[in-house]
């Protein structure tokens, strides 16, 4: 028995054969990897799929977004409990960095390094991410927090057992344990605004601009047109968070 | 003022560095120590059961039954520190009739009850069955009731019946053994799977808690030995405890060696995160973790077990080595678990700052009831004991 030789054209055929197979795996994969820019594939694209913008290079460090913020969602004053706070980053000329958020920001800042030792400084507003592939929500233990179908991250505090392993999940410190209702707490992009067509208080009240927001799956909307207008990053990419608030101008000290 | 803003005011003060402002208020605390160390008793105890029984170790033989009653009692206490922990314990049920599937914690329900009812109480079952139908028969009064009714009826002590429930303890055993590692490795993994906290993240967590678990329970096992029959004024045979040293000796060596793996891995890799434990580690966890994990519950165990390995001289001083190693041992499990739930969360994840943490002595979160859920397994114990005395049992003709 010799060796039979393929005929060109079946091998031509499995050749083919083997590229469509490798490309529709590739193309799947790629697909379901479309998250990088828009965190996740929504389930109900009739609805707005949330994305979030903040131009650091606008903040002004006023800290209306923080008391806003607490004012609408009846957030405790107390200063250990924040849905929305900013921090002042200042890098000092010997490279190292002074960070602070006195009261959240609610009050201002007061720069307290001596104008000949800043290198630069910038103010950086935190809020919650609102991942679409959130930590927070895949550790809690009833499913008390979910994604809403516009990709923001919520809390059932009817169903919260008080657990608190989504406190110790989130990566950017953004939940808390309300003191009154002992339940978790944290942002909700002022969902029940939102859903009438109003802004979110910390949008409505910031003076300069700094924050935007819009429907990642419209190509008209303010937070696309951001997004293509500027170089924008997420806080701890390498978590792989699927971050939908995406930072301009953001320095590499802001974690 | 309320006293919990009152604390966090003071503990405001003590924050180091930056920290994120939802971070003063840090969430697990002492209680989240204990219940570690006391699902990693039950885990330790289990497997130093099995050991016996699966590899036939004779000399063992008069722990057995102590050790399977002491995981039973460690385990009836483990979920109370985490339901009063709860801030809404009323609802702690719903983790088990809606379990959120992707949640790591979800299942801690189904492998508690599965390690409860599948593998204890089973396994305690056919060891005490034949002694307990023989008690209902030798005791008068209410008593005879109890024995009657937790032999569930099944009174037949036949050999051929006796040797049934020989072969299912055994066949449970088996099943036991993987159940105790995945009951611990799974409290492992809860901490070991938060990649948001780097001092927790690392796929060696449930096998460290693993092995800090087998440690720790072989250590009990082999105190509570010593102390019961010091009071029943029994001879303590220092060939049992040569036999669990042993044993613990190994584990520990293994315990150690993956602890030390766990650290060297970090410094050589120094991530991101690196800077900020280590301050970590040799700051607010340098007697924690360099004196009381590592030398006195490791270190000086460690050289003293190898030490008894050849020595064979005089059994009194033998005797209180072992006692001593046991008590350093629980000492060092216990500020691991401290190291890990306190550590990783006394800094921030800004990884600028740290925070405080201060145990109070009252209240459901204070010391005085942490001690009490670590002391209330003795009293389930010192019960149990008395309902089911190894000392007593009925031995089934070969």
């Amino acid at each position: 028995m010799g060796t039979v030789k393929m005929s060109s054209s079946r091998r031509k055929f499995l050749k083919t054969a083997a590229m469509l197979a490798g490309a529709t795996v590739g193309y799947t994969w790629l697909k379901s990897s479309n998250f990088l820019l828009y965190g996740a594939e929504p389930k109900d694209k009739s609805l707005p799929w949330y994305g979030i913008g903040i131009d650091i290079e606008k903040c002004i460090g006023c800290g209306n977004c923080a008391k806003a913020c607490k004012k609408e969602n009846d957030v405790p004053l107390e200063p250990f409990y924040f849905r929305n706070w900013v921090e002042q980053y200042t890098v000092k000329n010997d490279g190292s960095v002074d960070i602070v958020s006195p009261n959240g920001g609610i009050d201002g800042f007061v720069q307290r390094v001596p104008d000949d030792d800043i290198f630069k400084s910038f103010f950086v507003p935190k809020m919650c991410n609102h991942c679409a592939k959130s930590p927070c929500e895949q550790v809690c233990p009833v499913g008390a927090t979910f994604l809403s179908p516009e990709g923001l991250v919520l809390i059932d505090e009817k169903y919260c057992i008080g657990c608190r392993y989504c406190v110790q999940a989130c990566p950017y410190g953004c939940r808390f344990i309300h003191p009154v209702k002992k339940v978790a707490n944290k942002c909700t992009f002022c969902y029940h605004r939102v859903k009438k067509g109003l802004d979110p208080a910390c949008m409505e009240v910031c003076p300069t601009g700094a924050r935007i927001y819009g429907n990642l799956r419209d190509p008209g909307s303010n937070i696309v047109k951001y997004l293509k207008e500027h170089t924008t990053h997420v806080l701890r990419p390498n978590l792989n968070t699927g971050s939908k608030l995406y930072y301009n101008a953001l320095s590499s000290e802001v974690r | 003022m309320e006293p919990l803003y009152q604390n966090l005011y003071e503990a405001l003060g003590h924050v180091q560095g930056y920290i994120f402002p939802n971070e003063i208020d840090l969430q697990w605390g002492i209680l989240i120590v204990v219940y570690p160390f006391i699902t990693g008793l039950v885990a330790g105890a289990f497997i130093l059961a099995s050991l016996e029984r699966v590899f036939n170790v004779k000399i063992l033989k008069s722990t057995y039954q102590l050790a399977l009653l002491t995981a039973l009692s460690f385990l009836l206490v483990a979920t109370l520190p985490l339901i009063s922990h709860l801030s809404q314990p009323q609802r702690a049920y719903e983790i088990m009739i809606t379990p959120h599937s992707s949640s790591a914690m979800a299942i801690f329900g189904f492998v508690y009850l599965w390690y409860l009812m599948v593998v204890l109480l089973l396994e305690i079952w056919f060891d005490y069955r034949h002694s307990m139908v023989v008690w209902s028969n030798e005791k008068t009064g209410a008593m005879r009731w109890v024995y009657r009714i937790l032999t569930l009826g099944v009174n037949d002590i036949s050999p051929r019946t006796v040797s049934w429930d020989r072969k299912l303890g055994y066949i449970i055993t088996i099943v036991g053994i993987p159940s105790a590692f995945i009951l611990h490795g799974y409290v492992g993994f809860i901490f070991g799977s938060i990649k948001a906290n780097p001092w927790w993240s690392t796929p060696l967590m449930p096998i460290i808690f693993l092995f800090s678990a087998m440690v720790s329970g072989i250590s009990m096992v082999m105190l509570i030995y010593m102390v019961i029959n010091y009071f029943r004024k029994q001879s303590i045979k220092v060939e049992v405890l040569d036999s669990i040293g042993k044993f613990l000796f190994f584990v520990l060596i293994l315990d150690f060696t993956l602890e030390a793996l766990d650290q060297i891995h970090r410094i050589y890799v120094a991530e991101e995160s690196f800077e900020i434990i280590q301050l970590l580690v040799s700051g607010k966890l340098y007697l924690t973790l360099f004196v009381s994990q590592g030398l006195i519950g490791t270190l000086i165990p460690l050289i003293t077990l190898a030490f008894l390995q050849f020595y064979k001289g005089k059994i009194r001083l033998r005797k209180s080595l072992y006692f001593i190693v046991g008590i350093l041992v629980l000492i060092g499990v216990y500020s691991m678990r401290w190291n890990v739930v306190i550590g990783g969360q006394l800094f921030s994840k800004s990884f600028s700052g740290f925070t405080s943490f201060k145990v109070g002595l009252i209240g459901i979160d204070g010391t005085l009831m942490a001690a009490f859920w670590l002391l209330l397994p003795f009293g389930i114990l010192a019960f149990l004991l008395w309902l089911l005395p190894p000392w007593k049992m009925v031995e089934a003709e070969e």
